[in-house]
C-alpha cells in the first residue's frame, strides 16, 4: 500500500491487515449500536436523525477505507465526492417542497 | 539569435501523464459506481417520498397491526428467521444479512492486499470467501423474498372486503400496494448487483486460480471487482437504514 514506504513488505502487510481490522471492528460496532439502539429507544425523529448520521460514518468507512478513496489523488476524490451535491439539493428540495 | 524556446510551466492536464494516478479501467469503475449511486438514490429518495406521501401508523407501538390504511413499522414485518417460524424477532434476520455482507467486503480487501503482494494463494483465498459471503447474502435474501411474497397468518383485511395473506405487486397484507413495490424494487435491484457482482467475482477468482493475474505482472482486476463489491455494500448500509431502521 501507498502509505508505508519505509516498512519491510511484511510489517507494511502486518499493517494493513490492522487497519482492515479496525475498520471492521468500527462497521461491526456502528451496526451493533444501531441494532441495540433500535430496540431501545423510542422511535421518533432523533433516533432516525442518529441512524442516518451513523450510516454516513459507516458510508465514509466503506468508501475511504475499503474502497481506499482517501489514498487516491485530490482531483479523483473531488471528482467522486463533488457530483453528491445534486443528491443533497434533490433532498433538500424534496423536503422543503415535497409537500405541495 | 537562436530560438530557445522558453518551456511553459506545464500542468498536469497538458497530456503525457496520468492526471489521477489511475488506470482507465479503474477511472470508469469509479464513474459507473457514481452514476449507480444516482440510480440508487433515486430509489431510496422514492421510497421517502411514498412513504411520506401516505398516513403513518399513530398509535402504541405495541399495539400494531397491519392495515392498508397506513404505512407499516418495518421492523413488525421483517421480524421472521428461519427454523424459528412463529416467533417475533424483529430484525435479527436483515442483522444477519448486513454482517454477511460486511465481512465478505472485509474478505475482499484482504484479497486486494494479498493481490499487492502478488500472493496468489491468498488472492484465492479470501476471493472464495467473498464470493461464498455472496452466495449466503442470497440465500438469505431468497429466503426472506418468499417469508415476505407467502405471507403469515391471518392475513389482513384488504379495502375490497377480501383478507389477503402475503405479497404481490398489487396488494400485500403489510400496508399499502406501494410498500410491497418499493421492498421489491429496491432491495431487487440491490439483490441483483449482490447476484452480478458474485458472477465477477467468480469470473477473476477463475482468472487467479489459472494464474492470468500472476503472469500479468499484477492484480488490478482484483481492485476493480473489489471496488464494485465494496460498493453493493455500501448500498446495502444505506438499504439497511432507510427500509429497515427508520
Amino acid at each position: 500500500m501507498a502509505h508505508s514506504e519505509n516498512l519491510t513488505p511484511e510489517q507494511a502487510h502486518k499493517a494493513a491487515v490492522k487497519r482492515i481490522l479496525t475498520v471492521t471492528g468500527i462497521l461491526a460496532g456502528v451496526t451493533a449500536l444501531e441494532f441495540a439502539m433500535a430496540f431501545t429507544m423510542p422511535a421518533g425523529m432523533g433516533r432516525n436523525m442518529i441512524f442516518v448520521l451513523m450510516t454516513f460514518v459507516k458510508a465514509f468507512y466503506i468508501v475511504a477505507e475499503f474502497m481506499h478513496l482517501r489514498y487516491e489523488v485530490k482531483v479523483l476524490v473531488l471528482s467522486i465526492i463533488l457530483p453528491c451535491v445534486f443528491l443533497v439539493w434533490l433532498v433538500v428540495a424534496l423536503l422543503l417542497e415535497g409537500a405541495y | 539569435m537562436s530560438t530557445v524556446a522558453v518551456p511553459k510551466k506545464r500542468s498536469v492536464w497538458d497530456g503525457g501523464v496520468s492526471p489521477m494516478n489511475v488506470s482507465y479501467g479503474k477511472l470508469m469503475m469509479w464513474f459507473f459506481l457514481l452514476s449507480d449511486a444516482f440510480t440508487f438514490s433515486g430509489l431510496l429518495i422514492t421510497y421517502g417520498l411514498l412513504r411520506y406521501s401516505h398516513p403513518s401508523y399513530e398509535g402504541d407501538h405495541s399495539q400494531f397491526t397491519f392495515s392498508t390504511a397506513y404505512w407499516p413499522i418495518p421492523e413488525k414485518v421483517f421480524a421472521a428467521v428461519p427454523f424459528f417460524e412463529g416467533v417475533h424477532l424483529p430484525l435479527v434476520f436483515v442483522g444477519i444479512m448486513t454482517f454477511i455482507l460486511i465481512l465478505s467486503s472485509v474478505t475482499m480487501v484482504l484479497a486486494v492486499e494479498a493481490g499487492h503482494r502478488m500472493d496468489q494463494k491468498d488472492v484465492e483465498k479470501w476471493m472464495l470467501w467473498t464470493i461464498l459471503g455472496g452466495i449466503a447474502f442470497l440465500s438469505c435474501q431468497a429466503w426472506e423474498w418468499t417469508h415476505f411474497i407467502h405471507g403469515e397468518p391471518p392475513g389482513t383485511l384488504m379495502p375490497d372486503g377480501t383478507v389477503f395473506m402475503g405479497a404481490n405487486l398489487k396488494q400485500n397484507q403489510y400496508g399499502p400496494p406501494a410498500f410491497a413495490d418499493l421492498f421489491f424494487f429496491i432491495t431487487g435491484f440491490h439483490g441483483f448487483h449482490v447476484f452480478s457482482g458474485v458472477l465477477l467475482n467468480i469470473i477473476i477468482f477463475y482468472q487467479v486460480a489459472t494464474g492470468v493475474m500472476h503472469r500479468r505482472g499484477h492484480y488490478e482486476m482484483v481492485e476493480k471487482v473489489g471496488l464494485y463489491w465494496h460498493f453493493v455494500d455500501l448500498v446495502w448500509v444505506f438499504v439497511f437504514t432507510f427500509f429497515y431502521l427508520i
